[in-house]
């Protein structure tokens, strides 16, 4: 390149190029986005924060939660799960000899071993599980093959992955969960534990004010510093304030004083209890449980 | 090496060197005592992993408002001031110019140290707005991006009139990254940084978006582009294929501005894929880069002895290893164990303390005494600090990498408890504070020479002053002279 010319030329191209990539098209594409549905429900998603827990996110933002906390959960796949729920007039050892004879359909071969592991290992106890596959199609088939008067089976969608496992969450995080949030607190690192479903994991206000107070009162091997300035710790009047916090000895304020939560703690729970992803939407479907497995 | 740059001599690089001697000495003291500031917040926010509950009454200093404000102390008020000091006098000695307008960087520095100033102070009594690298209030970011205008004018001056005409690969780094950062910071900043936030995930897209443009992309700009200065220059050795330097150079603008969208944002598919894709590309420039570094400095018989050329060739060699682990942390089977852990954090500090600061330093130790007309106060000082700062990198950052695999490893098997899984980094955590603090030990140094320097400086000037005020008239004496020959 000879000319200053060309240089801006080349810097304004590419940067030009990821501006209308990255910044111009996801504005067009989501920057109007609106409710959506959840999936098999005439409910809007998602909620609006009550005017608490908006507050609340700004005290999670002047805080800083999201250097260690992230408010996304991520999913490896969805797999199918077919449960029996009910037998009727039949014994187990019946559905067991029924389900084997459909072991001659080739189209469900790919499945075959792991029912016959499954349902060797029963021992009769109802709801039960006999089938997680990948492949949505074939426990389809089962089911409608199983579907005899008496017998309930119910085939449910499950997201599978790490984070879903720890049990941060029915299904990952959707561009839709954060539609409200001003700003989005993503978070990049989990110094802590994801909190995109806090509110349903602990939904105990008392519990969350503890552990904003004295993590280590409710959680022993916790990292996280205490928030207590957003505790007032104050002279009992006549009686003990009915918001003052319960603590065990070793944490409690000298006798005579009670601990009570300034309006920014209460905000903060609140936000945290809004904290509910755990709907199943379009893009991220799941059966919710009706019947604990 | 630009050919013409030594038939120019007597043109006059000293001319050129005393116009940039105000305006480097107020962004390079700007810039030391904001390393300083940054340092010492993030070995706070580092020793609350050891001990949760270390000034943790205080509000401004939990660890949510120290972290980012460490972050931000060290890029915004380190690494982009210092960055243009090199660059103004790289941009003038390439154009065999004397600076443009020398006391518009003047007023730009202040105007940016008061900033910093505001943002720092603003993160830490709580008003940051949340979007990672951005933190800095309104009233911050106005001012930041007005003395970076003032500093632009001036650099883009002394680019227009510059009397040689030719360009070196270093114009096409340091013009680039002119014009990249007020377009990326006013696009973030209007659109994170008013009352009228975009609506849900578009937040994060912009900010990913403007955070991989300043901290990869504008880091690597000034860096390189300083370090394809100064390394021809002190190997003695011309700059290995100009050709290949054109390459790094768009492939790196081309590619590099395209990253930055993590593998598994809650976002549309074709956003993390299409930054995968990007992330995957830089691996081109960011493989150039060392070629030409390598072929540049080898065989040149140049030993570094804990010089400035030390301090840039490591910093090249963090550059490529921050690099990668940018591209491993953006390739989407990698960054499921990658994300959310220290691995991150990690590589960024490798970018921030590891690859630009240390090119800075080469850079400043290289200039300091060419601009000032005389040695380094301390120069036993300037190669201590060189030791002090690599291995502190090292220190620092290998650990955390390590420490973000594990933890990444241990987050994806759900049988080990979080606490347990958040248990393995601890020990790591502890060997990195140990690099800190051995960082800021360096920076100390470093800002121990530039103050030192400035003083001697300012008392030269002053003695030469009262010298000008008590000496005699020259009329005065050349009528006394006249009067005895009378």
């Amino acid at each position: 390149m000879k000319n200053g010319i060309a240089i801006v030329f080349a810097a304004v191209v590419a940067l030009g190029a990821s501006w209308c990539g990255l910044v111009l098209a996801p504005t067009l594409q989501l920057g109007g986005a609106k409710l959506t549905t959840v999936l098999n429900s005439p409910d809007t998603y998602p909620l609006q924060r009550t005017g608490e827990a908006s507050l609340g996110l700004q005290i999670y933002r002047a805080n800083g939660c999201a250097a260690c906390h992230t408010e996304q959960v991520r999913q490896d796949g969805i797999q199918a799960e077919l449960m029996l729920t009910a037998l009727g007039n039949y014994q187990p050892e019946d559905f067991k000899a029924f389900t084997e004879s459909l072991f001659v359909q080739q189209a469900l071969e790919p499945v075959t071993n792991a029912l016959a592991i499954n349902l060797k290992g029963w021992n009769g106890s109802l709801p039960f599980v006999f089938l997680t596959t990948s492949d949505k199609e074939i426990a389809d088939k089962i089911n409608q093959s199983i579907n005899v008067p008496g017998v309930k089976s119910e085939l449910r969608i499950v997201a599978t992955g790490a984070d879903l496992a720890r049990g941060w969450g029915p299904r990952r995080s959707v561009a839709a969960d954060y539609l409200y949030d001003q700003p989005v607190q993503l978070g990049r690192l989990r110094a802590g534990p994801d909190l995109a479903n806090i509110g349903v994991r602990q939904p105990d206000a008392n519990w969350q004010l503890l552990h904003l107070y004295a993590p280590k009162a409710v959680v022993p091997n916790s990292t996280m510093p205490s928030f207590k300035y957003l505790f007032a710790v104050r002279k009992i009047g006549a009686a003990l304030a009915p918001e003052a916090l319960k603590l065990n000895a070793e944490f409690a304020p000298a006798a005579g004083y009670e601990v009570v939560p300034t309006a920014a703690a209460k905000e903060l729970v609140a936000y945290l209890l809004s904290l509910r992803a755990n709907v199943p939407l379009y893009e991220a479907p799941f059966t919710p449980v009706t019947t604990k497995p | 090496m630009n050919p013409n740059e030594n038939t120019f001599v007597a043109c006059g690089s000293s001319k050129i060197d005393a116009s940039l001697r105000v305006p480097l000495l107020a962004l390079f003291g700007g810039a030391a005592v904001w390393l300083i500031v940054g340092l010492v917040l993030g070995l706070i926010a580092g020793i609350k992993f050891h001990a949760p509950e270390f000034l943790s009454t205080i509000p401004m200093l939990t660890y949510g408002r120290v972290a980012p404000a460490a972050n931000d102390a060290v890029l915004y008020g380190f690494c982009i001031p210092a960055g243009l000091g090199v660059m103004l006098w790289v941009l003038a000695r390439l154009s065999q110019m004397p600076l443009v307008l020398p006391m518009v960087p003047v007023v730009a520095a202040n105007l940016w140290n008061i900033g910093v100033l505001i943002g720092t102070g603003g993160i830490l009594i709580g008003e940051s707005t949340g979007h990672p690298w951005l933190e800095y209030p309104r009233a911050a970011a106005v001012i930041l991006f007005a003395a970076f205008l003032l500093i632009a004018v001036s650099a883009a001056g002394t680019f227009g009139w510059r009397r040689e005409r030719a360009l070196y690969p270093s114009h096409w780094f340091l013009f680039a990254a002119l014009l990249w950062f007020p377009w990326i910071y006013s696009t973030a900043s209007l659109l994170l940084n008013t009352v009228w936030l975009p609506r849900g995930v578009v937040q994060p897209v912009i900010g990913w978006w403007f955070a991989n443009n300043l901290v990869f992309v504008w880091l690597a700009l000034v860096g390189i582009g300083t370090a394809f200065y100064f390394l021809p220059k002190i190997s003695g050795k011309p700059l290995a294929g100009s050709g290949y330097a054109l390459f790094a150079f768009l492939t790196l603008v081309f590619f590099g501005a395209w990253c930055g969208i993590p593998a598994s944002a809650p976002v549309p598919a074709w956003l993390p894929t299409a930054s995968a894709f990007a992330a995957l590309l830089t691996i081109i420039p960011i493989l150039a880069i060392a070629i030409i570094t390598i072929k540049t400095v080898f065989g040149s018989g140049v030993s570094c002895q804990g010089g400035p050329f030390c301090f840039i060739k490591f910093g090249v060699v963090c550059f490529v290893l921050s690099g990668l682990m940018y591209v491993a942390s953006a390739c989407p089977q990698s960054s499921r164990v990658l994300e959310f852990t220290w691995f991150g954090f990690a590589q960024t500090q490798l970018q921030l303390l590891g690859f630009f600061a240390l090119i800075i330093f080469g850079a400043a130790y290289e200039i300091l005494p060419k601009i000032m007309g005389g040695a380094l106060p301390f120069p036993k000082l300037a190669k201590l600090h060189f030791f002090l700062t690599a291995g502190g990198v090292l220190l620092f950052v290998i650990p955390l990498a390590i420490a973000g695999v594990e933890q990444g490893k241990a987050l994806m098997n759900p049988a080990i408890a979080f606490a347990d899984a958040n248990g393995v980094t601890l020990k790591f955590l502890r060997i990195s504070t140990t690099g800190q603090l051995l960082i800021l030990l360096g920076a100390l140094l470093f800002a121990l020479n530039i103050f030192v320097m400035t003083m001697k400086w300012q008392l030269a000037l002053v003695k030469s002053l009262i010298a000008a005020v008590k000496a005699p008239l020259p009329e005065a004496t050349a009528q006394r002279d006249q009067e005895v020959k009378v």
